[in-house]
């Protein structure tokens, strides 16, 4: 330890793997980080370049900001409730069922995981429309006499989030069931608990930290949501996403845009540091029940 | 889990009953497009009444298609060969440098992926309008490889804590220098999670659609973005067989990958 050219061979091999993290950390920081920091930077200026506050003061004394951020919120809040109430039968389904079957169900909630963000999207479309496949279903089924409107709005937008989204909710949640150690539910059982009182009461709440990873991506991930509101909102949805393309594209308001985007960061952020509380609350309740 | 409850055959009718119809919903969207892509009718009837290959001919004689399906197989693969390389090395970083610095430097290089993509969007747009590069293809490369290069550490990394190290210090020993020791034992040893890493980089780069809605554009346009506004002007059946197409080679690079974790686990 004390030989000076072991110390100094040491550090020399630090240094060489610090090294070794620089391309990425260049890329990533120049291409990724300066934008953002530019963004915000912007967000504070005049077009000629003056430090000001008009651009916030002009986005939020709009009525369509805060349409936008109404509509942001219920599109993600919807499509979180959505996904636990499809995605939780589905996450129990497969940790009750041994694990090759798991396995080969996996695959097929992988699949759309891979396909495409586009091509999803054109599926709804098909499937959605006033003609479709959904509507002429119903119809025939005798169950409707009018086309649902499905799409181009609200609730298109929401189904192919939704769509998006499972997958991603299914994961954490499946993860954390099948780590769910079987004894205790077991236990349960043997205790008296009927099927749905051990699910309220057992596995939810030990699957909570896979509920809350799961929500978190969830909600998170749908407030910058844009090409699937794009295109299955018809134009009649607009979240921020779509209002920071719009204030670039059509007015050219670069100022306007930074500001939409860093209110879509702060936005984040503050979801991001709820979900971490409700998640530090949900493991002391587990821990201490 | 759920084996205490074996009797409980209503109850888990009824969650496999709900688990079923949930897949379906999964699945739905993309096995509609491909029966649609072989219809031989301008309009979206389900089942078509005629069968015929014209919507492919359509996509592969089109200047403006194969000109966007040119420039994304091409950005995907420069996306795929500087991601890997970049990732590989700050995997191998983050392996030996041991926590905190190696943590920072960890979720640093994840960020990307959990930025939204219209905020990278609008700032590399800002900034490369600002530099006189908006719609130039290093532009809409810089957004691709700051995105892939997530996909590949996340890949990368549990392969790389795998490696037994003691035998590159075997072969330091020996008098190999580092970078020998990371080209000649590391890097053959990984060579499936490096194919794996470039697979999903350039998977990534091929579905990237916001960023090149905004950077590329011109002779730069991506298929991506081509889909996007034919999509949002009309409903054209050319893109029931792009997205067949994709469906296929995507499926094919799952199950491929699919068929490596299972023999690696083995």
């Amino acid at each position: 330890m004390s030989d000076p050219g072991l110390l100094r061979e040491q550090r020399r091999e630090r240094l060489f793997f610090v090294g070794l993290a620089w391309p990425a950390i260049v890329i990533v920081g120049v291409s990724a980080m300066a934008p953002i920091f530019w963004i915000l930077g912007q967000s504070f200026q005049t077009v000629a370049g003056e430090a000001t506050l008009g651009n916030y003061d002009k986005i939020l004394s709009s009525g369509l900001t805060w349409s936008s951020l109404g509509t942001t919120l219920a599109l993600s809040l919807s499509t979180l409730i959505i996904c636990v109430v499809l995605g939780v039968p589905l996450a129990l389904a497969l940790a009750s069922a041994n694990r090759r079957v798991a396995n080969r169900v996996l695959i097929l909630i992988m699949l759309p995981l891979w396909t495409s963000i586009l091509v999803r999207t054109y599926g709804w479309l098909v499937l959605l429309r006033r003609d479709g496949l959904v509507n002429s279903t119903l119809a025939w089924l005798g169950v409707i006499d009018q086309p649902l409107p499905l799409v181009y709005n609200f609730t298109g937008a929401l189904i192919g989030m939704t769509h998006y989204m499972l997958p991603l909710f299914v994961l954490p949640v499946y993860a954390a069931m099948r780590d769910i150690d079987g004894n205790v539910v077991r236990a349960a059982a043997s205790l008296g608990a009927g099927f749905w009182r051990c699910v309220a009461t057992v596995i939810l709440p030990l699957a909570s930290g896979g509920l809350t990873s799961g929500s978190m991506i969830v909600f998170i991930y749908t407030l910058g949501f844009f090409i699937t509101p794009a295109v299955l909102g018809g134009g009649k949805v607009n979240p921020i996403a779509i209002r920071i393309e719009r204030t670039l594209s059509t007015f050219q308001d670069w100022g306007g845009a930074s500001a939409l985007g860093m209110l879509l960061l702060l936005l984040i952020l503050i979801a991001g540091c709820m979900f971490a509380a409700i998640r530090r609350l949900a493991r002391e309740k587990v821990h201490y029940a | 889990m759920l084996d205490a409850y074996q009797d409980s055959r209503l109850a888990r009718a009824l969650i496999w009953t709900v688990a079923s119809l949930v897949l379906l919903f999964l699945m739905l969207p993309t096995l509609i497009v491909v029966p649609l892509s072989f219809s031989a009718s301008d309009l979206l009837e389900f089942p078509p009444k005629d069968w015929s290959l014209r919507w492919y001919e359509t996509f592969f004689g089109s200047a403006v298609w194969m000109a966007a399906l040119k420039t994304s197989l091409m950005l995907g693969t420069l996306t795929a060969a500087i991601a890997v390389p970049v990732a590989f090395l700050a995997s191998i970083a983050i392996n030996r440098l041991g926590s905190p610095l190696a943590g920072g430097v960890y979720g640093f290089l994840l960020t990307p992926s959990v930025t939204p993509g219209i905020l990278l969007a609008i700032g590399l747009f800002i900034v490369l309008a600002k530099l006189g590069l908006i719609g130039s293809f290093v532009g809409v490369l810089a957004g691709h490889v700051t995105l892939a290069i997530p996909v590949a550490i996340v890949v990368l990394q549990p392969a790389v804590n795998r490696f037994d190290w003691q035998q590159a210090q075997a072969a330091r020993s020996l008098g190999a220098g580092w970078p020998r020791a990371i080209g000649g034992i590391i890097a053959p040893q990984l060579a499936l999670s490096l194919v794996a890493a470039g697979l999903m980089a350039f998977l990534t780069s091929l579905d990237e659609a916001v960023i090149s809605i905004f950077v590329a554009s011109g002779a730069n346009t991506t298929l991506p973005k081509l889909m996007f506004i034919s999509l949002r002007d009309q409903i054209d059946p050319t893109i029931a067989a792009i997205s067949t197409l994709w469906t296929i080679f995507v499926g094919a690079v799952v199950l491929i990958l699919n068929v490596r974790s299972n023999d690696a686990s083995k």
